[in-house]
């Protein structure tokens, strides 16, 4: 499939709107859904929908498939030992709180240390300031470079034998950034800590190999990944997993339940209590088989070439400021910046008119909006389905939204 | 660019987003209130000070885009000589107004009428209404105290 090809399949697409075909560059917010996912959805919730490990019927029994099918699908996604491996969650948000409330509360005391860095997004620091704050633990950021890339150096200088955890995004939000989570994984594991990646935003445009990575944990969302929402996963070492208490109790999940006691399901279903999110574990399995069938790695040479191209172009635009690393070859498909003397919410509302979606705000990244000295900016974000002619359009779109600010008034 | 972006960006909106009136902090004021727009990092410090029952003076400092920036300082113009109760009053014509709900127009709204094209933009109307939010709630205070 050529990208050309790989576009139509993506219904969504296919619109105007204000007045302009649709241009859409939002995907680091939430990723647009291939026919393929639609459809996988649709044909589980007409042909097998049924409750899932507890029917004796023949509908329980397929349902049962397709959403243990995923969890395999997932596992050689990101080549997990095994299934065991592979908790359904709600998402990345839901993932991190798992383990900050079932490994954390367990492993962290007093005087302990936990180690984030300033780019994380709201859902890998709020968590762990719960954490310190309950334990008396101490939260440490590890500083950024004047272009927003870490610096092993610095991280050496963060993690001490006190770190329990080290919880790192593999790719930035904002920046762009990728970061060098296997090197850090290394450097925690030396000092005794264990490794937690947020994964939000690589699973989706790289191949992730946790074993390669030696990460503990992993944490991502179907949603950014063709996918669709409600969906998420969190990973773990089997021999972590084994060791921690659920966070959830009820149905699914239990072994024996006595009057006073009960007893727990293995790996992974203990972590899952309740009706699980069946149809969107089969929804994210049609994804990865969608995302296998092009290839992570063209995808992520796609995004490259127009993160390059990005660069390059908006460089031009009056008055830009582009956030992160200049260099293509250190960033994942995203173009975080702003234009002088027009607020982002004004940039998105412009480009908005023109049929441009891009994000403005402060993408759930406040310490890394004040590290940047911005209150706000905007954000365009690429995927698989994006072309060269959407950054042109969009370089189009600034340049008038510019000239509208300043001519105008 | 689209007239339809022209609705929304009027010049006068413009005009107060590039020379704020009111923009700074009230020394002697009698009510400092902050806040915030979550979503999108917007903020907003207001200072008034109220004398018996009317809003002698206001300022605002903030952080935002043309459009919540603009508001607050037609906000603060318009509030200033009012009394607490007619600025509370001018505060929920506004509302209706920014929501596209039907308002009292008997008023003249002066500046502020230039808002109204945000009504069309469901995006932007928590821009518009933030300075608003922060009076109405300073004035409450008063109320209920």
């Amino acid at each position: 499939m050529n990208f050309t090809e790989i576009r139509k399949q993506f219904p969504i697409l296919d619109q105007e709107v204000n007045g302009h075909p649709l241009v859409y560059l939002d995907s680091s917010a939430t990723s647009q859904k291939p026919v393929q996912v639609i459809e996988a959805i649709e044909k589980y919730y007409r042909e097998i929908n049924s409750n899932v490990h507890r029917g004796v019927h023949t509908l329980g029994t397929r349902a049962t498939d397709a959403y243990e099918g995923a969890r395999e699908k997932v596992r050689k996604f990101i080549n997990a030992k095994s299934t065991q491996e592979v908790i359904f969650t709600r998402g990345t948000t839901t993932s991190l709180n798992t383990v900050a409330a079932s490994y954390a509360a367990a492993n962290v005391t007093e005087g302990d240390e936990i180690v984030i860095t300033y780019m994380e997004h709201h859902s890998n620091i709020i968590p762990w300031q719960q954490v310190a704050r309950r334990t008396g633990a101490q939260l440490k950021y590890i500083p950024l470079q004047a272009d927003g890339t870490l610096s092993l150096d610095d991280v050496r200088a963060t993690i001490t034998a006190n770190t329990k955890i080290v919880s790192v995004m593999q790719v930035s939000n904002v920046l762009g950034v990728i970061n060098p989570v296997k090197e850090i994984a290394q450097i925690a594991h030396e000092n005794g800590a264990i490794m937690v990646v947020d994964g939000a935003q690589s699973a989706p445009h790289m191949k992730i190999d946790v074993q390669d990575l030696d990460c503990d944990f992993l944490a991502f969302s179907g949603h950014k990944m063709c996918g669709p929402t409600g969906i998420g996963v969190l990973y773990g070492k089997k021999q972590l997993l084994e060791k921690m208490e659920p966070i959830e109790f009820g149905g699914e999940m239990i072994d024996f339940v006595e009057l006073y006691e009960s007893t727990w399901k293995e790996l992974p279903w203990k972590f899952e209590a309740g009706t699980p999110i069946i149809a969107g574990a089969i929804g994210l399995g049609a994804a990865i088989d969608f995302l296998n069938e092009v290839g992570l790695d063209k995808i992520a040479e796609h995004e490259h070439r127009l993160a390059a191209y990005a660069l390059e172009k908006m460089s031009t635009v009056p008055g830009m400021t582009i956030y992160g690393p200049l260099d293509a070859a250190k960033r994942a498909g995203l173009v975080t910046f702003n234009i002088s003397d027009v607020h982002p919410h004004d940039v998105a509302t412009v480009l908005d008119a023109e049929g441009i979606a891009v994000r403005a705000g402060h993408h759930c990244a406040q310490p890394l909006m004040r590290w940047l000295k911005a209150t706000a900016t905007a954000r365009a974000s690429f995927y698989l389905y994006n072309s060269e002619d959407d950054i042109d359009k969009l370089v189009e779109g600034l340049v008038k939204t510019k000239e509208y600010f300043s001519d105008v008034f | 660019m689209s007239s339809n972006l022209d609705a929304l960006y009027r010049r006068v909106i413009m005009d107060h987003y590039k020379k704020p009136r009111n923009r700074g902090v009230l020394e002697d004021g009698s009510h400092t209130i902050n806040m915030n727009n979550p979503t999108c990092g917007d903020r907003i410090q207001l200072t008034f000070k109220v004398e018996n029952g009317v809003v002698e003076d206001a300022k605002f400092e903030g952080e935002g885009c043309s459009i919540s920036m603009s508001s607050a300082s037609m906000m603060t113009q318009a509030i200033k000589g009012k009394n607490v109760e007619d600025a509370l009053k001018l505060s929920k014509i506004f509302s209706d107004m920014i929501q596209g709900k039907d308002f009292d127009d008997d008023i003249d709204l002066g500046d502020i009428e230039a808002l109204q094209g945000v009504s069309k933009f469901p995006a932007r109307i928590k821009c518009a209404t933030l300075a608003w939010k922060a009076m109405e709630k300073g004035l409450k205070e008063d109320e209920q105290e």
